[in-house]
């Protein structure tokens, strides 16, 4: 009886709290968002906010039905979960509705459910147990193929629902893979790689050529074993020109419009004035809003309900992706400066507490969460403020929607499952 | 090492967010402004603008509706060339124009407001204000325009019109758009005609459609009317002088001499106020600009400054007997002009020796010449005198801004010892050097508006008020320095005397033959050379015709400076408008007839073109008369009709 009692309160409450106020933060600006006129009535299932309401009340159901559930019971039906995921997936080929031109929603009466915002927790622990299980070792290339395989079964599922925002969260793995034992020239050779695209668009093939051609002359004279033959570096270099050219065939062929022109916005590729134009009244302009509306805040902010850009709907999806502009404009550069330390301290909380699990299930699994949290954090947040490309993916605990919030802390409350059981796990 | 990389990047990411937002939010952050907001829908609402009535409560200026197509250039939607066609005949533009003036409103702001098409004419508006709705950015913009209840008093009453970007920079109360009183009492009383705009907030979603009043209509404010004004001018008298100054060109000031009050303010030639009103303001306005030869914006009563010539004696005999440097019985000797070294001054023969009466009603040259050196001389050296005598001269407002309510004029230009000081080097020069002050010609100019304020202030026998245009405004109180009389440096029983002597121009003077029965007018006539550059060459053109005077001689209604272009002699043209005017003022009519068909029969047009005829010209008396055609003569027989019966 004591040791149950103790238990209990063996959860990590900065997590908890730090969960709580993201959540609180993120309905008031709900409110904001899609408020119409006074609000008078907390629970109007006409709009957004009100249906916010009942999500987030409905999540503390959610929460202690996974905190009272034995932690082992994770572990142990790990590989189910991930199946249920991706039958959900792949059920939406057939029972799927179309909702602005992706089939990632199920419909049942009026409500819809996301599968692929569950599906994230899914691959973390089907990723987690893989990777724990005594007989894998993440520097041989079989256990390399088959977690690969793991997570790209449904980031290619969601890929072909026609989701790619989604599917590129299922990357954030890589930094799991990293932490427990990729080799380090996977990240040299990812990091030349995103570095060889943004060259290869924005300045063309030769002066590329002609830099990674610079950089390995320059390493091949200064190398320190001198066993690796000019050969090697010539074919690095063929390599490199190569994924370049297919970058740009890449862009120019398989990409669809309105992808280009995002990328063509953020690298500014595009010069043309009158088609600039064009973009500002098209792709560019959820970004151009949302930047003045973010900008319009000043240091304090407009204040609670007072945002004029947020209450003139002026950033299309304001409560959904766009949310953080909200905050920029009704809480200035204080409040959305707290979001992101918010969310900083959450996500290097559970690496922390990730660090000091016993078991590796547990540890690798807090990884997953703290992955998933930082690259949808930095792809929303980024978008928003115009650092990144626009990518349509939601801001965690914040953004509007039960599956993505039910998602979210599912994924979050299993590990803080996880970590209030770490005594037990001898 | 594996441990960090994670956590460095979500540090890493963190620091950059909060710095983009710096960059974003404060760095490159402005002060809120709802002006700037383009969610926030500026509404303005236009006070009536205040009404203009001359100083008998005659209605002059009113106003009427106008409509201005506005555009927000980045509001604006993309249309294909077919809807733009559309609009453009709506609007009766060509479509080069819309794109004109499209560029030129994006290249002034694209966000805020400016006017697109201004002016729209009753009928358009109504056909437009149903279909305006289709085309987002644009909206119609109800200002109010200048109605003018009279075709006269254009230099007076001034116009309105478009502010432009340097006065927006300058007063932010002004949006593009906005009208701005530009000349005449429309400058100088904007503020107190336009009253204050209000502005209503309203609050816009991103389909521009209003969802709302801004902060439930807290920083909303109501329109403040413009107030009403009474001006000094008396329209009838102003009418009549622009009618008396038909086919002439200079300038008449009538000034009411206990009060500084401006009665009439005519320059020649005027134009009709209407003309600056509408759609068709530019293109008027512009063609009154660009006339450089008859320059009807150039209002001679307030900005021609001319050598006053005669008229000037009175204030060297006032300034002779304040000095006591001569008595009036004190008599110089004239025959045909005043010799100094080997020079000579030149005179028309007349009576000698020469006392001060005689001296003034027959404006004898030598006379003044002699009384001039008297005064300079005076003191130990010509630069205390001249100062001196400078000083006397500046206390009739003479040399300096009136600094009044009128939106032109010109300082003039009275010399000072420092003036000749400059020119030969101090202590380089005599009395002889300055002597045409002595009549009014030399270094000395004054503007019509000067000499009649000089003529009020002998009437009023040495002190004159700042001669002024307003006359009341609703619930105010004009400025106080126009009801504070200015004293001259003259003692007032100096003005006697030379009172006398103006009367005695009209008695038996240079002007008798412009008496007017039953009326003690006291006046000077004036001749002015003037000279123009043709062909690279200093010819001298026909004299310009000048008359001062006020009347009655005791306790005077009126003070009155006519200057007549190329007139000839004072009492040809100016001598015969100046007493029509005070006659007309005086008794509401006219009795000399004979005067009155003499000035509007005859024209000066033909004298005005000698210079540009490529042809030698005689001037003076080489000159003849001419009379104008019969149609013009009926057209002013029509006014003359019309003047004191609307």
């Amino acid at each position: 009886m004591l040791r149950e009692n103790t238990r209990r309160f063996k959860f990590d409450w900065l997590t908890i709290l730090l969960f709580v106020a993201l959540v609180a933060f993120g309905y008031v600006n709900i409110l904001a968002a899609s408020h119409v006129g006074e609000i008078t009535n907390y629970f109007d299932m006409s709009l957004p906010y009100g249906k916010q309401t009942i999500f987030i009340g409905l999540t503390f159901v959610l929460i202690i039905l996974i905190l009272s559930l034995e932690a082992k019971f994770y572990e142990r039906f790990a590989s189910i979960i991930y199946i249920i995921a991706i039958i959900s997936l792949l059920g939406l080929f057939i029972f799927g509705k179309d909702v602005n031109g992706a089939r990632s929603w199920y419909g049942i009466g009026s409500m819809t459910i996301q599968p692929s915002e569950f599906a994230k927790f899914a691959t973390a622990l089907a990723v987690a147990k893989y990777i724990s299980d005594l007989q894998t070792n993440m520097k041989t290339l079989k256990d390399q193929i088959r977690v690969a395989a793991i997570i790209f079964t449904p980031a290619i599922l969601i890929l072909l629902q026609n989701d790619a925002g989604s599917t590129i969260v299922y990357l954030a793995f890589f930094f799991v893979f990293y932490r427990e034992g990729l080799q380090q020239v996977y990240l040299i050779v990812a990091l030349a790689l995103i570095i060889l695209s943004i060259l290869s668009l924005k300045y063309g093939l030769v002066l590329t050529s002609i830099v990674a051609a610079s950089i390995l002359i320059t390493r091949y004279f200064t190398r320190k074993k001198k066993r690796t033959s000019v050969l090697q570096y010539i074919l690095v270099l063929t390599i490199s020109i190569g994924f370049a050219y297919g970058v740009q065939l890449f862009y120019n062929n398989v990409l669809k419009t309105h992808q280009q022109n995002r990328i063509s916005l953020w690298l500014r590729l595009e010069k043309d004035p009158a088609k600039l134009e064009r973009m500002k009244k098209a792709e560019a302009y959820n970004l151009i809003q949302s930047e003045q509306a973010i900008s319009s805040g000043g240091f304090y902010g407009k204040g609670f309900l007072q945002g004029t850009r947020t209450t003139g709907k002026f950033v299309p999806e304001q409560h959904t992706d766009y949310i953080f502009s909200t905050v920029g404009e009704e809480w200035g550069f204080l409040g959305s400066s707290l979001v992101v330390v918010l969310f900083v301290a959450l996500i290097v909380r559970i690496l922390y507490l990730s660090e000091l699990q016993k078991s590796q299930f547990s540890r690798v699994y807090g990884y997953g969460v703290a992955s998933i949290l930082f690259l949808h954090f930095t792809i929303n947040t980024g978008m928003v403020m115009g650092l990144i490309p626009t990518v349509g993916i939601p801001l965690p605990f914040f953004s509007y929607g039960g599956s993505g919030l039910w998602g979210f802390t599912i994924l979050l409350f299993i590990f803080v499952k996880l970590d209030s059981n770490k005594i037990n796990e001898w | 090492m594996r441990k960090l990389l994670l956590l460095t990047s979500v540090v890493l990411v963190g620091l950059i967010f909060i710095a983009r937002l710096f960059y974003l939010q404060v760095y490159g952050g402005f002060e809120y402004d709802v002006f700037e907001d383009s969610a926030i829908r500026k509404v303005y609402n236009y006070p009536k603008r205040g009404y203009v009535y001359d100083r008998n409560g005659k209605l002059l200026v009113a106003n009427q509706p106008s409509y201005d197509v506005m555009v927000i250039p980045r509001e604006v939607e993309p249309m294909d060339s077919a809807e733009i066609l559309e609009f453009c005949e709506l609007l009766k533009i060509t479509k080069e124009d819309y794109h004109r003036k499209l560029d030129r409103a994006t290249n002034y702001s694209p966000r805020l407001p400016s006017p697109f098409v201004a002016q729209l004419s009753k009928m358009d508006y109504a056909v437009l204000q149903e279909k305006m709705r289709k085309y987002e950015g644009f909206y119609i913009q109800k200002r109010s325009l200048r109605a003018y209840q009279t075709t006269i008093g254009a230099n007076v009453l001034g116009d309105i019109g478009e502010v432009n970007r340097s006065i927006i920079a300058k007063e932010p109360y002004y949006k593009m758009g906005d009208l701005i009183g530009k000349q005449g009492v429309e400058k100088t009383y904007e503020k107190t005609l336009r009253g204050v705009k209000g502005i209503k907030f309203i609050q816009k979603d991103r389909f521009n459609k209003d969802i709302g009043p801004f902060k439930e209509g807290t920083l909303d404010t109501l329109p403040v009317p413009g107030k009403d004004i009474k001006i000094t001018i008396d329209s009838e008298l102003q009418a009549y002088g622009e009618l008396l100054m038909r086919n002439k060109r200079g300038g008449i000031i009538a000034i009411e001499p206990s009060s500084g009050e401006i009665l009439a303010m005519v320059s020649g030639p005027s134009y009709n106020p209407n003309l600056l009103v509408g759609r068709e303001r530019s293109k008027n306005f512009n063609k009154l600009y660009r006339d450089s030869i008859a320059k009807p914006l150039f209002d001679r009563s307030l900005q021609a400054m001319y050598p006053p010539g005669s008229p000037f004696k009175t204030l060297n005999a006032l300034i002779a007997l304040q000095e006591r440097v001569v008595t009036t019985s004190d008599r110089f000797s004239c025959s045909l002009g005043y010799r100094y070294g080997n020079r000579k001054m030149g005179c028309h023969p007349h009576r000698s020796p020469v006392d001060m009466n005689l001296g003034i009603y027959e404006s004898c040259n030598a006379y003044f010449a002699n009384v001039y050196r008297k005064i300079i001389d005076k003191y130990d050296s010509p630069a205390e005198g001249m100062d001196s005598w400078s000083k006397h001269i500046k206390s009739f407002g003479l040399g300096n801004y009136l600094n009044n309510d009128l939106s032109v004029g010109q300082p003039g230009k009275v010399p000072s010892a420092s003036t000749y000081d400059r020119a030969y080097g101090e202590n380089r020069w005599y009395t002889t050097f300055t002597i045409s002050n002595a009549i009014g010609q030399g270094e000395v100019l004054a503007t019509p508006i000067q000499l009649a304020n000089m003529a009020a202030a002998i009437g009023n026998r040495g002190y004159y008020y700042t001669p002024h245009i307003i006359k009341d405004i609703e619930d105010e109180t004009i400025p106080l320095k126009f009801t504070t009389p200015k004293y001259t440096t003259i003692d007032k029983e100096h003005f006697e005397p030379v009172i006398r002597g103006m009367f005695d121009v009209y008695n038996k003077g240079t002007a008798k033959y412009v008496q007017v029965p039953g009326i003690e007018i006291c006046g000077k006539t004036g001749t002015a050379e003037n000279f123009a550059i043709i062909n690279g060459e200093k010819t001298q053109l026909t004299d310009h015709s000048i008359f001062v005077a006020f009347a009655p001689k005791d306790d005077p209604k009126i003070a009155i400076a006519v200057f007549v272009e190329n007139g000839y002699f004072g009492s040809r043209f100016a001598g015969r408008m100046a007493s029509l005017m005070i006659e007309r003022y005086i008794k509401g009519e006219i009795s000399r007839t004979d005067l009155e068909d003499f000035v509007l029969r005859h024209t000066l047009e033909h004298e005005y073109a000698k210079p540009f005829s490529d042809e030698p010209f005689g001037i003076n008396r080489q000159t003849t008369l001419q009379t104008v055609s019969p149609e013009e003569y009926r057209v002013i027989s029509d006014i003359k009709a019309t003047i004191g019966n609307e």
